[in-house]
């Protein structure tokens, strides 16, 4: 239970998908305006990353031994089409959660975040359990970090900011900041 | 095709390499022009590799759009590119097996690099072969060209080297912070900002507001110069 908590944990804070990894920057710099589409984005990447977890762990224990050099590309095939079907999916069955999500969906099968995390998760050798809780810790990372910037750039956006810095310079140099805190946490499992 | 103005092929070529330049201005791929561009080595390896994989994925989608279904393109755009992917990563796992492995799964995360996807969607597919070779190598220099100014100044900074050749001699103290993940963040802010000034400097001089300004401007600023 400890090494669950250690790997939902660590990839949550300390190796921080969005902060400290650089995976799902573009929903990071794109979507992180209003808290509320923040919220909405991070619930449907923490759905889709868990899908994946769950589907990357199955190719790897039976299909990828058998051909290693096809794992890029069935990695991405298969989250394209998985996008594609948890998308039709939740338009039949919830047509409230389908407008929620609306756009998001979509734009998550070219999100780096979910291919990074199959591969990240293939070469650190996590089997079923371990996978589900890295995608969980991962999506809730994303999700901390998106709401963090959307509430932050929501201020912003009050102030009286120089004209130079008006445009993403200030929401990179905003970001660079709030890396630099999230370093604070590699403290957290030195004991 | 369309009433719009003839594009000339050096304008197809230089307008990706520098005034659209895709991370510079589009802010597209930013996960590798931010993950890998401690060195510029890596960032050498990184932007070639891009460049390959664009190039190559642009010239086979020019030459058989006419056979891609319009429902399933975007499937099929990524089946061509993660097709490249592997086959760059393999290369550079044969060729230079240390940058492989600091680039570590950056390399197989092009296939996700949405300035290549967005490439394909918006030119290769409707435009023929040759001008698609010349804006995906324009748009692949532009992003070697971002990724060197990143990899420089984090370099230079971040180690007091280039290219691995020390600059500064042993006095120097490096700003550790350039080469950690905060500092791509910051070396890319930075440019923005430079170029953000740039921009301003040119256009009017604002006019300087009147002292209590933030609070309720409408009331100064308001129709018929009130103030």
């Amino acid at each position: 239970m400890g090494d669950l908590l250690w790997i939902l944990v660590s990839a949550m804070l300390v190796n921080n998908f969005t902060l400290m990894l650089f995976l799902g920057l573009c929903p990071f710099m794109g979507v992180s305006a209003r808290v509320s589409t923040a919220l909405r984005m991070g619930g449907a990447n923490i759905f889709v990353l868990v899908i994946t977890s769950m589907v990357a762990s199955f190719l790897n224990a039976y299909v990828l031994p058998f051909a290693p050099y096809l794992r890029l590309i069935s990695f991405i095939v298969v989250i394209a089409s998985l996008v594609q079907i948890v998308e039709t999916v939740i338009k039949k069955v919830s047509p409230a959660l389908f407008r929620e999500l609306g756009i998001f969906l979509p734009l998550i099968t070219t999100n780096c975040a979910i291919l990074g995390l199959a591969i990240f998760q293939t070469n650190r050798g996590y089997d079923f359990v371990e996978g589900l809780f890295y995608a969980i810790g991962g999506g809730l990372g994303l999700t901390l970090a998106l709401v963090l910037m959307a509430s932050i750039r929501e201020q912003i956006e009050v102030a009286d900011v120089p004209a130079m810095a008006r445009g993403m310079g200030l929401v990179l140099i905003i970001a660079g900041s709030l890396s630099l805190a999230f370093m604070g946490f590699a403290g957290l499992f030195t004991s | 095709m369309s009433p719009r103005r003839v594009v000339s092929p050096e304008e197809v070529f230089f307008r990706g390499v520098w005034r659209e330049n895709p991370v510079l201005i589009q802010l597209l791929g930013l996960c590798p022009a931010l993950a890998v561009t401690n060195t510029v080595a890596n960032s050498l390896a990184m932007g070639l590799a891009t460049f390959f994989v664009l190039v190559g994925s642009s010239t086979l989608v020019a030459t058989f759009k006419r056979f891609i279904p319009r429902e399933v393109r975007i499937s099929a755009y990524i089946l061509v590119i993660a097709t490249f992917v592997t086959i760059a990563d393999l290369v550079l796992n044969a060729v230079v097996p240390e940058i492989h492995r600091a680039l570590g799964a950056f390399i197989a995360l092009i296939v996700v690099n949405c300035m290549i996807l967005g490439r394909q969607e918006a030119f290769a597919s409707k435009q023929p072969v040759g001008r698609a070779i010349l804006d995906a190598a324009g748009t692949g220099l532009g992003f070697i060209v971002a990724l060197l100014m990143m990899g420089g100044l984090r370099e230079v900074l971040g180690y007091g080297s280039f290219l691995g050749v020390p600059l500064f001699g042993p006095s120097f103290e490096p700003w550790i912070v350039m080469i950690l993940p905060a500092g791509g963040f910051f070396a890319l802010g930075f440019i923005l900002l430079l170029f953000g000034w740039w921009a301003e400097r040119k256009k009017e001089p604002v006019r300087p507001r009147r002292w209590p300004h933030g609070v309720t401007t409408e009331v100064f600023v308001g129709e018929g110069g009130a103030d």
